[in-house]
């Protein structure tokens, strides 16, 4: 089945064969071998189906930067991924492949309609042709848009796969481990430096996997690449990474590599990770990218057998492959000649040599005569033919006529437009470029990282240049990271010196408003395209690009880039540094989400924090929800309850005997010092000097801007130590802020401030009943109501267990927290439950806490407020100092727009209809009857059905609401509008003489 | 991701140790309520946006938990220098100077 390949060629273990599938079909290959190689292997060009045209399309390259082979691969259930490139992908045992965009077959493809349709797809066509009726985008355009958007098949089952992250540190990092990168690692890792050498393919070796030419120091190139990788592998302060890609060259020379470890294994051990990320930060780098081969743009330069040369040369030489029986080559450069002749050399009828020059170098066309390939010099090809393979082709004298035109049958037809340096992970770190008119490239110029670029990456073409230039990087990158060794001589035997020109698009004797010269093979751009869009007022090459889209899938245009380049400079008329290079960005290459995500999966992507007493809550089955990072206890349904009739329970219970509830998560701040109460005089609304220890006040923490950012109970266990307490969201957030503050604002002040939140367990105890559970079990503490009243705190011991024990409400019950230190905390929640049956005592979650201080009109900061409200806008005039001179945020209450009456104010709603409970979020409006868009006054903060009331409540703020008590105001929902009449917020008991019941 | 050198630990820490502050050296008025109004909107909100230099806070958040100064070059991202909280803010010219 394999006709084409050549025994004895190649690197490919011939003893190991290996099948796999391609559209349902057995192909054989050999180990070494990728997807690509193999199918050329077989005599198969054809692959896929283009994105646009659905025209067919084979294998243009041998590389990463291929734009046409984009296959599925299938490694299994999950293990699925689309638009892979078949030049890399290594065939394994089993490995099925699936080429994509055509339906019903690769062969007949419903779609291919498009390519006749070609003048409504011109650049642009997306932001001509779906500009009107506008009702037709949401109902016509977008689902077809978007059900022809995108190329292949996502999986749609969980990546069964682990990914693996690390990161490492080295003296020299290497990218590329061609001649350049090799030389440059061997002389780095002689000097001992730490030397990480990369390269994105299987093998290292570079370009000199597919030299068969060239010789060094007396050795064929692949016995010197062998000598080379012995060497580096032996050393232990050098490590290798195949199959590993630099992704992204971020600041102070971090890097990002891509390991892939087990696709291309039949089976790997378990647990084994798929791929790594890599995080190097590298004292210096060595870029040694290699160039990559550019297409001829002339008209049928995506036909199925047309392929770069540089690559079909590769295939030969490296796979043993030959990519057809009677190939022409077409080119601009030397170096597509000597594809032709190791094909000749192997057996190999080659048609012709077509170069666009009018002379080439004497000796190509010397060896051209001996093996008998005809030349034509200063001739083009001008079209090709063949359905879903190229079959022939026309060429005729550039400045010559129709008349002299000629047609070749052929079966392939390699191209070189000349070869261009890969400036990627250079143009990462914003390095300048500068232009080289006379080469028609990009070059790197100024480097901005420790970074230096060798090899055909820097424009040194020639093994014996590339060669040298990476030592001399290699040593001087070793160097400069503190090490010193010597350059490394080469000699370098047999090689050609390789010249070329770079052309624009070539001319065609095609119809011109049918030719299609393709620029952007993956996302079907023409040079027509690119020429429109200039017409059509596109000056900038990051205009033209997303105007035609050339240069954006997925391929970052690796071979189209110049090409169109160069087009735009030529019809702008000017040089192409005018028009610009379009930026690089990071990936290199399509990387994986599983690389990126790493470990950070499933139970790994967050914090999950617990309290000590989250264990005994899930034992009774108690639902969570998720509070910040803390996990907490929604409510505890008992068999047959839903969420409302546990919610309904729960309040129930506390208000009529005893509940308790876990508010272990709320944040603890330790401030400690003699200027203490001054500090919380400067950061809180309230007064404090006159609070005396053993007494707690409820604060408000604001902004500077005046604007609420926290509350929380705070108490003064001496003249010098205060117990404050935060929100479980802003634990954190209001430790920074107190920091910032006493480190760059109160620096005179002698305070000291530590997070206590994780060091105490905190059982919340309320309820008619709470004094009773309480009292047997607390020492040292008096708990009658004149020695321990309503927001006092102690510390005594609780069934021998140290405490800080709160007597503070937020349920509007007479209330405890009990405080102790976070390993004795499910101990006393065990305790307390069982002392507590005698009360009926019930677990309640955070939805009944929410309840019940609802029906009190406490606030939740985050909920009831959102970073707009103040202390009068939230009720909460009566905790602020009014004497204090100063506190954060207090000038800000003062500007005019604090004053306004207009604004919005949390007030309370009661539903006309009582069973009604709002939508939290739900818009309010005045007028029912006014016309859309109404105007909205503000929204429900807090709704829910109150057990103590038997009827809804709510809260929300209302522009002007405190001046709006009695009115009616609307809250309109889809399915009618409702009204509610505005209230006070406190709805249970506002005497409070429950807190002491 | 940048490395920060933090003054207080006298060492390059990677970028994730830190957390940024806003702009530095806006102190806060000696006495808020002697200040104008558009003083203090000035104080609370305009804040500068420039192509190059800028003069930052940023916190040692999971290192030492120090505030401290930097100077960035919005243009490169890059830090210029660190230094503690309460020094002078150092001269714009003689950065410029240094750095060319
Ligand atoms: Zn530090």
């Amino acid at each position: 089945m394999s006709t084409f390949r050549i025994p004895g060629k190649g690197r490919v273990d011939s003893t190991k064969p290996v099948q796999f599938l391609f559209n349902g079909k057995t192909y054989a290959g050999f180990e070494g071998d990728t997807v690509a190689s193999a199918l050329l292997a077989s005599g198969v060009h054809l692959v896929g189906r283009s994105f646009k045209y659905h025209r067919p399309r084979g294998i243009l390259s041998a590389g990463s930067e291929e734009p046409n082979a984009l296959l599925g691969i299938d490694h299994g259930p999950g293990r699925v991924e689309p638009n892979t490139r078949a030049t890399v992908i290594e065939i394994s045992p089993g490995l099925k492949t699936i080429s994509q965009n055509h339906w019903p077959s690769l062969e007949r493809d419903v779609g291919a309609i498009n390519d006749v349709l070609y003048m409504l797809f011109s650049a642009g066509f997306y932001y001509k042709t779906f500009m009107w009726p506008k009702s037709f985008w949401n109902k016509v355009y977008e689902p077809i848009i978007r059900g022809t958007a995108g190329l292949g098949k996502s999986p749609i089952v969980p990546d069964p796969d682990i990914y693996a992250s690390r990161f490492a540190h080295c003296d020299v990092l290497v990218v590329g481990a061609g001649p350049a990168g090799l030389a440059a690692a061997l002389d780095a890792g002689r000097s001992g430096a730490k030397v990480l050498l990369v390269d994105e393919q299987a093998e290292l070796g570079g370009s000199l996997l597919s030299e068969t030419d060239a010789g060094v120091d007396g050795m064929t190139g692949w016995a010197w690449l062998k000598a080379s990788v012995d060497e580096l592998a032996g050393m232990s302060n050098v490590t290798l990474l195949p199959r590993t890609t630099a992704i992204g060259y971020y600041h102070q020379n971090f890097v990002g590599l891509c390991q892939r470890i087990t696709d291309h294994l039949a089976s790997a051990p378990e647990g084994t990770p798929r791929e790594r990320m890599w995080k190097v930060r590298a004292k210096q780098v060595v870029l040694a990218q290699g160039a990559i081969e550019k297409p001829l743009v002339f008209d049928g330069n995506d036909r199925p057998g047309v392929m770069l040369a540089g690559s079909a040369r590769s295939y030969l030489n490296r796979y043993g492959v030959k990519v057809g029986d009677s190939p022409v080559v077409v080119t601009s450069h030397d170096s597509a000649w000597l594809a032709a002749f190791d094909l000749a050399r192997a057996g190999v009828k080659v048609a012709a040599i077509i170069d666009i020059r009018p002379a080439v170098p004497e000796h190509l066309t010397t060896s051209a005569s001996a093996l008998g390939i005809e030349v034509l010099l200063g001739w083009t090809v001008t079209g090709t033919k063949g359905r879903l393979r190229i079959s022939s082709l026309r060429a005729k004298p550039i400045d010559g006529g129709v008349a002299q035109a000629r047609e070749f049958a052929c079966d392939a037809l390699l191209m070189s437009g000349g070869w261009n340096p890969s400036l990627h992970l250079f143009s990462h770190t914003q390095g300048k470029l500068e232009w080289r008119e006379d080469a028609q490239v990009f070059l790197p110029a100024k480097h901005i990282e420790q970074s230096r670029c060798a090899g055909a990456g820097n424009g040194n073409f020639g093994l014996a240049k590339v060669l040298a230039e990476g030592a001399e990087a290699g040593v001087a990158a070793a160097t400069d990271a503190g090490f010193s060794g010597t350059v490394s001589a080469y000699t370098v035997s047999d090689e050609l010196d390789m010249t070329g020109v770079s052309s624009r698009e070539l001319p065609t004797d095609k119809n011109p408003s049918t030719a299609k010269a393709f620029v952007d093979f993956q996302n079907d751009v023409t040079a027509k395209d690119i020429r429109l869009a200039v017409r059509e007022g596109f000056k900038s090459i990051e205009h033209i690009k997303r105007y035609t889209t050339t240069g954006m899938a997925t391929d970052q245009g690796k071979t189209s880039n110049i090409n169109g380049l160069a087009i735009a400079a030529d019809a702008v008329q000017r040089q192409a540094p005018a028009v610009g290079l379009t930026t690089f960005r990071p990936p290199y290459t399509p990387t994986t989400f599983g690389a990126f995500a790493g470990y950070s999966r499933g139970g790994l992507f967050d914090v999950t924090r617990k309290t000590a007493i989250d264990a005994w809550a899930q034992e009774r089955g108690a639902v969570f929800e998720p509070v910040a990072l803390w996990r907490r206890a929604w409510y505890f349904p008992k068999p047959g309850e839903d969420m409302h009739a546990a919610v309904a329970r729960e309040c129930k219970a506390t208000r009529d005997s005893l509940g308790i509830f876990d508010a272990s998560t709320l944040g603890k701040i330790e401030i400690v010092g003699p200027d203490a109460a001054e500090f919380l005089n400067r950061m809180y609304t309230n007064p404090w000097s006159k609070l005396q220890p053993g007494r707690c006040r409820y604060g408000v923490l604001l902004g500077e801007d005046g604007f609420i950012r926290d509350d929380g109970v705070i108490g003064r266990l001496t003249t010098d130590r205060f117990h404050v307490t935060t929100t479980t969201g802003g634990a954190a957030r209001v430790l920074n802020m107190m920091e910032d503050y006493l480190q760059t604002e109160f620096p005179d002040l002698k305070v000291w401030l530590t997070s206590t939140t994780e060091q105490w367990s905190v059982i919340a105890i309320n309820g008619p009943n709470a004094r009773n559970l309480l009292a047997p079990l607390i020492e040292g503490i008096d708990l009658s109501e004149e020695a321990f009243p309503h927001m006092s705190v102690a510390t005594g011991r609780i069934c021998g267990v140290p405490t800080r024990l709160f007597r503070m409400s937020f349920t509007g019950e007479r209330g405890y927290e009990v405080n102790v230190p976070a390993r004795y905390g499910r101990a006393i929640w065990e305790k307390l439950i069982a002392e507590g049956q005698a009360y009926g005592i019930t677990p309640y979650g955070t939805e009944t806490m929410h309840v019940l201080r609802a029906e009190k009109g406490y606030i939740i900061v985050g909920q009831d407020t959102d970073g707009t409200l103040t202390p009068d806008d939230a009720g909460l005039g009566w905790a602020i100092g009014k004497a204090k001179a100063d506190f954060v945020g207090k000038r800000s209450l003062a500007r005019p727009d604090m004053l306004k009456a207009d604004r919005k104010q949390l007030v309370g709603l009661l539903t006309a209809d009582p069973k009604v409970v709002l939508e939290e979020g739900a818009q309010i409006v005045l007028d029912p009857n006014q016309s859309v868009p109404m105007k909205m006054v503000g929204h429900v903060t807090s709704s829910y059905w109150s057990v103590s009331l038997g009827r809804s409540i709510a809260l929300a703020v209302i522009e002007g609401g405190n001046a709006r008590m009695g009115e009616t105001v609307h809250i309109p929902m889809p399915d009618g509008t409702l009204r509610a009449e505005v209230t006070g917020t406190v709805f249970v008991d506002p005497e409070n003489t429950r807190l002491s019941a | 991701m940048l490395l920060i050198r933090c003054p207080y630990c006298e060492a390059e820490r990677p970028e994730v140790e830190f957390t940024y502050g806003g702009q530095a050296h806006i102190a806060r008025p000696q006495n808020p309520s002697a200040t104008t109004d558009d003083e203090w909107r000035d104080f609370l909100y305009i804040r500068a946006n420039p192509r190059g230099i800028h003069y930052e806070r940023w916190r040692h958040m999971h290192g030492c938990g120090r505030f401290f100064n930097a100077v960035r070059d919005t243009v490169t991202d890059k830090f210029v220098m660190t230094y503690k909280a309460g020094l002078p803010r150092p001269d714009q010219a003689e950065l410029e100077a240094a750095r060319s």
